[in-house]
C-alpha cells in the first residue's frame, strides 16, 4: 500500500508538471507566436490605445449609438470581470417585466417606430457580454441612429454592412453585426 | 425549425461520423496489447515516466489491484486540488489576488473535477488564480478523463481476454490515455480555438475606457454581507458612473480544449462556452461540439476493434445515435418555437434571413438557435456539462431534453470512457432480458452473463437513478435546499431536479439560477458526484474481473447476435425504459408542468 501511494504521488507530480505547466506554457508560447492578436483578447484600438475588444460587448443606451444585447451582469451591464446570464426561466414574470422595460426604453428612444422589436434586443445574452446583434436588430435601430446623428440612412447602412458577418463558411451559426466596432466607426465618422 | 437548423445538425453528424473510424482505430492501437507504431513512438517517454515513478509497467493487475490503484491515484488528485484552492492566496500566478476558497466550496470543486463532473459552484474569473486553474483544475481535466478511458479499456479486456486473472495495468492505461490521446488532441484543438479568438496568455486583466459611460448599480450590504433593504423591503442600492470595462485574460484555450475533449465541462469563465473569450465564433462552437463527441464516439469503434468484431462497436454507436438524434432535433425545435410569454408584447420571435428568432433569452447572437440547441443536447448526452447558452432559460421542453439525456445515465456517448462502460452495463442487462425471453443463459461477446455480472451491471445502472431520486427528495424537503431556488413555480423544482441529476450523472451543467455555492448544496452535490463516479467504476471493474476469468463460449444457433438492428432496438428500449420509468413522475412535476402552464 505504501508503495502504491508513492507510485501515485510520483505520477501525480510528473503529470502535473506535464499537463499543468508544460502544456499550458507551450500552448501559450505557440499561441503568442502564431495568433498574438487573438491570444491577447482581440483588442480594438483607437488612436493607438485599446478601447475594447471585438469580442466583448459594451453597453450603449444613447439614441446615437446602436444598442447591443441586454446584459444581466452586475453591478453594471457588460461587466467583463463577471460574466453571467439572467438565468430567468421562461415562465418567470421577472423575464416578461424585463422584456417590457427594454421595449419601452427602445420605443422611448425612437418615438414613432412601432415595428415589432427583434427578440435579441429584449432578451439578455448567455454571457452578458454578447458583442453582436442580428442584422434584423441593426435594421430596427438604423433610422434612429441616422436621425440622432443627422446622417443619411444610406451612409449608416453602409457602415452596418461593413461590420456584418454572414454564417461562417455559409452554414455555421447566424449572421451578425458587431456593435462596438460599428459604434466606433460612427464616432470616427462624426469626428471627420 | 428552419432549413438551416436542420443543415447545421446534419453537418455536425456527417463530420462526426467521418471522424469516428480514424480516431477510433488510432485509439485502438494505443491500447493494443502488442507493440505497434503508435506505442513504439512514445516508448522512451513512457519508460522514463514509469522509471521515475517506480512503476513496473509489465505488471498485469487483477481487478482489485487495478481498482485500488485507480482509487488511490484519484483520491490524491482530489486532495491536491483541495489544498491548492485553500492556499492559492500565498502562491504565485494570482494577478487578481484572489483569496482562499471556502472549505465546503473547495471540497465540492475537488470532487467535481476529480470525478469528471466539473460542476461549478464558483465563478472562474472571480475565484480561481491562474495557478489553481492550471495546476489543479486543468490537470484533473486530463486525469479524470484518462481514468475514465483506463477503466473502459480494462472493462473491454474483461470481454476480450479468456481465462485470465488480470485486466491490464492501470498506470500504463492512464499514461497512454493522457500522452497519446488527450494531450496531442488538446494541443491541436487549443491552437485552433486561439485562431478563432479564445485568449491564451498569462497577463493580468486589461482595463479599457468605455465608449459610452454608463451607470453601475451596487446593492448595499451590511457588515455581514446581507443585502440592506428599505422600509418597503426593496433592496437599497447606490448608483455611480462606470467608465471602465475590465477584460478578463488568462490561459483559457489550453484549458477549454481539454474541458471539451475530456467531457469535463468546467468553464474557464463563469459563462462557460457562452463567453465570447471561451467560444468566440460559430466555427469555434462547432469544434467544441465535435470535441465533446469525438473521443466517446471514437471509443465505440476502438471497442469493436479490441473485442475483434467491429460490428459490435458500430451497433453501440447506432444505439447512441438512435436516441441522440431525435432528442437533439427536439431541443432545437422547442427553442426555435420561442417563448409564448413574449408573444403579446410586440416582440418579433420569427426566424428570417435577418435573425434566428426563437427563444433568445440566455443565448448568444452568433450561435442563434441551432448552434445553441444542438450544443445543449450534445453536452448533456455526453457527460460534458459545458454550456453555450443558459439552460435555466430554455423553454420547458427545451429544458426537458438535457435533463432527460442526463437521466438516461450518461450512456448516450456519455463521459470519455465512462459513457461506453455505462452503455456496456446496459448491454449486459439487455442480453439478460433477451435471455429471459427465450430461457437461455445470456451471453455477450462470447462470455456467459451470470449472477455476479448481472449484480454489477444492475448496480452501475441503478446507482445514478437512486442518487437522483433520493437526492432530489432530500433537497426539496430541506429548507436549505429550497433556499437556493431562483425561479418561481414548477421551474424552481426543475432547478433542483436538474442540479441533482447533473451531479449524480457526473455531467456538471446546471440550471444556473440555483444558488448552489452554499454548504448544503456543496455537500449534497459533492456526495452525489463522488458516489456516481467511483463506486460505479469499481462495480464495472469487478464485472470485468469476473468476465476475464471466464472461458470463451463460441456462438451457437441459440446465441442472440448483438450487432443486428434488432439488438440495437432492444438496447435503446432498455435505456429508454429505465430512464422513463424512473424519472417520468419527477419530470411531470417540473418541465412538463411548466410546459402545460406556459402553453395555456
Amino acid at each position: 500500500m505504501k508503495r502504491l501511494i508513492l507510485n501515485s504521488l510520483a505520477m501525480l507530480v510528473l503529470m502535473t508538471a506535464i499537463l499543468g505547466l508544460l502544456y499550458p506554457l507551450a500552448t501559450t508560447g505557440l499561441a503568442q507566436l502564431l495568433f498574438p492578436a487573438q491570444a491577447n483578447g482581440s483588442l480594438v484600438s483607437r488612436d493607438g490605445k485599446a478601447v475594447g475588444s471585438r469580442l466583448i460587448g459594451q453597453s450603449f443606451t444613447e439614441p446615437k449609438y446602436f444598442w447591443g444585447r441586454p446584459s444581466a451582469t452586475a453591478p453594471m451591464a457588460n461587466n467583463g470581470a463577471s460574466s453571467t446570464p439572467s438565468n430567468q426561466g421562461p415562465t418567470n414574470p421577472a423575464l416578461t417585466d424585463a422584456a417590457r422595460q427594454r421595449i419601452d426604453a427602445l420605443r422611448a428612444a425612437d418615438p414613432g417606430n412601432a415595428a415589432p422589436v427583434p427578440v435579441e434586443l429584449v432578451t439578455a445574452s448567455g454571457s452578458g457580454l454578447d458583442p453582436e446583434i442580428s442584422p434584423a436588430a441593426a435594421q430596427y435601430q438604423l433610422a434612429r441612429v441616422a436621425k440622432a446623428r443627422g446622417l443619411e440612412p444610406a451612409k449608416v447602412q453602409q457602415l452596418v454592412a461593413r461590420f456584418t458577418s454572414g454564417r461562417q463558411f455559409g452554414v455555421l451559426g447566424e449572421p451578425r453585426v458587431n456593435v462596438l466596432q460599428l459604434n466606433l466607426a460612427l464616432d470616427a465618422l462624426a469626428k471627420q | 425549425m428552419t432549413t438551416n437548423d436542420f443543415i447545421q445538425v446534419a453537418v455536425f453528424l456527417v463530420v462526426l461520423l467521418l471522424l469516428i473510424k480514424p480516431v477510433g482505430s488510432y485509439m485502438a492501437q494505443v491500447f493494443a496489447d502488442a507493440p505497434n507504431r503508435v506505442t513504439r513512438f512514445g516508448a522512451p517517454v513512457e519508460r522514463l515516466l514509469y522509471r521515475l515513478c517506480g512503476i513496473r509497467a509489465d505488471e498485469d493487475m487483477g481487478w482489485r489491484r487495478y481498482a485500488i490503484a485507480m482509487l488511490v491515484f484519484n483520491m490524491l488528485g482530489l486532495l491536491a486540488v483541495y489544498l491548492l484552492q485553500r492556499v492559492q492566496q500565498w502562491l504565485p500566478l494570482n494577478p487578481q489576488h484572489f483569496g482562499a476558497v471556502t472549505p465546503d466550496s473547495a471540497i465540492n470543486t475537488a470532487i467535481s473535477f476529480a470525478s469528471n463532473t466539473n460542476w461549478q459552484g464558483y465563478g472562474g474569473e472571480s475565484t480561481m488564480s491562474y495557478l489553481t486553474q492550471m495546476l489543479g483544475l486543468a490537470v484533473q481535466n486530463f486525469l479524470s478523463a484518462a481514468t475514465g478511458i483506463a477503466v473502459l479499456v480494462a472493462v473491454v479486456r474483461g470481454f476480450s481476454r479468456r481465462s485470465s486473472l488480470s485486466i491490464g495495468n492501470f498506470w500504463v492505461d492512464l499514461t497512454r490515455s493522457t500522452l497519446y490521446i488527450l494531450l496531442p488532441f488538446s494541443l491541436i484543438l487549443s491552437l485552433l480555438l486561439v485562431s478563432q479568438g479564445v485568449v491564451q496568455n498569462l497577463k493580468p486583466y486589461v482595463d479599457v475606457p468605455l465608449t459610452q459611460h454608463i451607470t453601475q448599480v451596487e446593492q448595499l450590504k451590511d457588515a455581514d454581507g446581507n443585502p440592506l433593504k428599505d422600509a418597503k423591503g426593496n433592496p437599497l442600492t447606490k448608483e455611480s458612473p462606470a467608465t471602465v470595462q475590465t477584460l478578463p485574460m488568462g490561459p483559457a484555450a489550453s484549458q477549454i480544449a481539454i474541458k471539451q475533449l475530456g467531457t469535463n465541462g468546467g468553464g474557464f469563465f463563469n459563462a462557460n462556452s457562452a463567453h465570447p473569450y471561451e467560444n468566440p465564433t460559430p466555427f469555434a462552437n462547432f469544434l467544441e461540439m465535435l470535441a465533446i463527441f469525438l473521443i466517446p464516439g471514437g471509443l465505440c469503434y476502438s471497442f469493436g476493434v479490441l473485442v475483434g468484431d467491429r460490428r459490435q462497436g458500430w451497433a453501440i454507436l447506432a444505439t447512441m445515435l438512435l436516441i441522440f438524434v431525435p432528442l437533439a432535433i427536439g431541443a432545437v425545435a422547442a427553442e426555435q418555437a420561442g417563448n409564448p410569454a413574449l408573444h403579446g408584447l410586440g416582440v418579433d420571435q420569427q426566424a428570417s434571413a435577418l435573425q434566428s428568432g426563437g427563444n433568445m433569452e440566455g443565448k448568444e447572437t452568433r450561435f442563434g438557435i441551432a448552434a445553441s440547441g444542438l450544443f445543449t443536447a450534445i453536452t448533456t448526452a455526453a457527460s460534458c456539462g459545458a454550456v453555450n447558452n443558459a439552460h435555466d432559460s430554455l423553454t420547458p421542453l427545451g429544458g426537458l431534453v438535457p435533463m432527460w439525456l442526463m437521466q438516461l445515465g450518461e450512456v448516450i456517448f456519455g463521459g470519455v470512457g465512462s459513457g461506453l462502460y455505462g452503455m456496456l452495463a446496459f448491454a449486459v442487462v439487455a442480453v439478460f432480458i433477451a435471455g429471459l425471453m427465450v430461457g437461455r443463459t445470456p451471453e455477450y461477446l462470447g462470455k456467459k452473463i451470470e449472477a455476479h455480472e448481472m449484480k454489477m451491471a444492475s448496480l452501475a445502472v441503478l446507482i445514478p437513478c437512486a442518487l437522483v431520486v433520493v437526492g432530489t427528495a432530500v433537497a426539496v424537503m430541506a429548507p436549505a435546499g429550497v433556499a437556493g431556488v431562483a425561479n418561481p413555480g414548477a421551474h424552481g423544482f426543475s432547478e433542483i431536479l436538474y442540479a441533482v441529476t447533473s451531479a449524480s450523472n457526473n455531467n456538471g451543467s446546471a440550471f444556473g439560477g440555483l444558488s448552489a455555492n452554499t454548504p448544503f448544496w456543496n455537500v449534497l452535490t459533492g456526495l452525489c458526484m463522488f458516489i456516481a463516479r467511483f463506486p460505479l467504476a469499481i462495480a464495472m471493474l469487478a464485472m470485468a474481473g469476473s468476465l476475464a476469468a471466464k472461458r470463451h463460449v463460441p456462438p451457437s444457433a441459440g446465441t442472440l447476435p448483438t450487432h443486428t438492428p434488432l439488438f440495437v432496438t432492444l438496447l435503446a428500449c432498455v435505456v429508454i425504459v429505465v430512464g422513463a420509468l424512473t424519472f417520468l413522475p419527477a419530470l411531470a412535476l417540473g418541465p412538463i408542468a411548466e410546459f402545460l402552464i406556459s402553453a395555456h
